[in-house]
């Protein structure tokens, strides 16, 4: 049954979109206009506004990873604890806004949160005074929220139903109290499902532009619009391949430092 | 000498409004060897689940060396369980899984190190220490299941169908190893299983359930021998059960003849079934027998052979050493020792079991 062949138009398609790509991302981020071998474009992320921004992203796609985890753990608890029909009813609920396109629940974010969007408009009708949610970090890291909560409770749910309910009932016949059952059995097997979601939260919000552009209004810069703006608005593909080899670096290395851990806990990540 | 360790007293417990054991009365010695032996659904796996504390009974008490443990937690109770998928730690090193428990009573580590190294030894699994429970097959890894619970050590040992995911050699050798640390332990072991052989092998005492209620309690030799329903007779073993009257005390009809045997008892011109092993039933020349018939069906078996003889209008099951072709005729003889008669079952539960054989 062994029939490589059948891979080749997998490798035409890695080749032609994502290796060739790469090819020319390290290409333009090491040399010049005129060709020569460089390495400003990479010093580049030493700029002052470069290192707001990489710094701006990291911090908020922690926030916003940390938040879908406390979100997302406690939730997949309860839905491991419903019973079956319940409890798929609520992933299809999960998955539904999946399936609707990203751009669109963005700007739909935009809409609710604007200065006489629906919640403005409330407030100003309670008497209180309208309140500037739109442009700012709090929206960039609720649009984040909102759109990959899902990428951590699905993984953290899967892991948590191939929990086999004899192995809980063993922790407590052995004498463990529910504390210890959680902290012991249920935390330490559940850590694959937690750390590819981690992954799958932290990684896109840290490389995200559009949810920086629709909800920050270009106001705050995230490394991805600063990438965004130097391959669209000023053209200079060999300044955005410089600093986007720097955010490859720093996913690569989340990643690696994610699986290695994921490896130690004895559990095949989902991602 | 034994005396009653767990009691069960009018256990009633429903799962979605099915009735799974109604008014359920059972006591359990010390120190033996006891078998909760039915088909699934009868109840026993709700027994066991019961005295481990992961259910709670709709009504009715547990009772431990006499105390109420009903509304205990099971990391509260005196026993330890081990179950039929063996639920290891597939996290933690054996070394971790067996002193899981240990470590939560706050024992020493060296108290921890000493029981590892004895539990180990005594299921023969010595130097796993540091394996995950994964790289084990699955008879080692039931081992350190069974390790893993006796270093608590409980007064009783729940088995839940421990053997059942093992292949048919290994089940086998492990049911002696059962009962070689039954005896080592001198501790109470309360077995489940669906399997008769298994029960018969083991047992001191054997609870035959069926339908949520006790079928009949005794030896495995009692209740091999004397079984006291139709249910019981078909589940444990292959018998022949034939209706019959019972005219006086030790003479009862079968198929129109008159057999001796040793009942009594059950009334006269009482319709009664009759049981009688295939073992039991002796071939004869024609004539020299109670009735007479003609061999339908022949099968080996290696022990012996299966034979279907039909006799007066009632198709026979023999067991025999002996070879006899099929349309042969024969003489059936059956010692009056070897009927065993049974009243009629009164309820659902105490009918044999009908299989899509």
């Amino acid at each position: 049954m062994n029939k490589p062949h059948l891979a080749t138009p997998y490798v035409v398609w890695i080749i032609g979109f994502t290796v060739l790509p790469l090819l020319f991302v390290l290409y333009y981020g090491l040399t010049d206009a005129s060709g020569n071998f460089t390495l400003a474009n990479i010093a580049a992320i030493a700029d002052p506004i470069h290192l707001k921004a990489l710094w701006l992203s990291l911090l908020l796609a922690f926030i916003a990873t940390t938040v879908c985890l406390i979100i997302a753990y406690p939730l997949a608890m309860i839905m491991r604890k419903l019973n079956l029909s319940k409890g798929s009813f609520i992933v299809m609920l999960l998955i539904l806004p999946m399936w609707m396109n990203h751009l669109l629940k963005t700007l739909a974010w935009q809409l609710l949160l604007s200065n006489n969007g629906i919640f403005n408009t409330i407030f100003v009708a309670l008497g209180m005074e309208p309140v500037q949610m739109l442009n700012t970090s709090g929206a960039i890291v609720l649009g984040m929220i909102y759109d990959f909560l899902p990428f951590m409770i699905l993984p953290i749910f899967n892991a948590l139903t191939r929990i086999d309910k004899d192995v809980i009932d063993a922790a407590r016949d052995l004498g463990a109290n529910s504390l210890t059952v959680f902290r012991r059995i249920i935390l330490p097997l559940s850590m694959p499902g937690i750390i590819s979601g981690i992954t799958m939260v932290f990684v896109p919000s840290m490389t995200s532009f559009v949810i920086s552009d629709i909800l920050g209004g270009g106001k705050i810069l995230l490394i991805g619009n600063v990438i965004e703006q130097e391959f669209n608005k000023t053209f200079n593909w060999h300044l955005g391949s410089g600093i986007s080899i720097i955010l490859m670096i720093f996913v690569i290395a989340s990643m690696s430092l994610m699986s290695r851990r994921g490896d130690k806990e004895g559990g095949a990540a989902l991602w | 000498m034994s005396r009653k360790l767990i009691e069960l007293d009018h256990i009633f417990k429903s799962y979605d409004g099915q009735m799974i054991l109604d008014d359920l009365n059972l006591y359990f010695n010390e120190n033996k060897f006891l078998t909760l032996l039915g088909p699934s659904g009868c109840g026993k796996t709700t027994t066991l689940r019961l005295i481990g504390g992961f259910e709670t009974p709709d009504k009715g008490r547990i009772l431990f060396e006499g105390k109420d443990i009903t509304n205990l937690a099971p990391n509260e109770r005196p026993v330890n369980t081990v179950f039929q998928k063996y639920a290891l730690f597939q996290h933690m090193t054996i070394a971790e899984n067996i002193a899981f428990g240990l470590k939560i009573k706050k024992k020493s580590d060296q108290y921890i190190k000493d029981k590892i190294k004895y539990a180990l030894n005594l299921v023969g699994l010595n130097g796993y220490e540091n394996r995950m429970p994964h790289s084990l097959s699955g008879g080692q890894q039931q081992r350190i299941a069974i390790a893993r619970a006796i270093v608590n050590e409980p007064k009783v040992l729940l088995l839940d169908e421990p053997l059942g995911a093992l292949d048919l050699k290994l089940r086998q050798d492990m049911q002696y190893e059962l009962i070689r640390l039954k005896n080592e332990l001198g501790i109470t072991f309360i077995y489940v299983t669906h399997d008769q052989e298994e029960a018969l092998t083991m047992s001191d005492t054997i609870v035959v359930m069926n339908q949520g209620y006790v079928q009949q309690i005794g030896s495995p030799e009692d209740i091999y021998n004397e079984p006291e329903n139709a249910f019981v007779a078909n589940f444990i073993g292959e018998s022949n059960i034939i209706d019959g009257i019972m005219i006086c005390d030790k003479c009862v009809e079968i198929l129109g003849v008159k057999f001796e045997c040793v009942d009594s008892g059950f009334g006269t011109n009482n319709p009664v079934d009759v049981v009688i092993r295939p073992e039991d039933v002796q071939l004869v020349e024609p004539g020299e027998g109670m009735l007479d018939g003609e061999v339908t069906s022949l099968i080996f078996k290696g022990v012996h052979y299966e034979l279907d003889v039909m006799a007066n209008g009632y198709e026979w099951l023999v067991h025999t050493t002996r070879m006899v072709p099929v349309g042969t005729k024969v003489g059936i003889h059956i010692k009056p020792f070897d009927i065993q008669i049974m009243n009629k079952p009164q309820f659902s539960d105490e009918e044999a079991l009908t299989t899509d054989e």
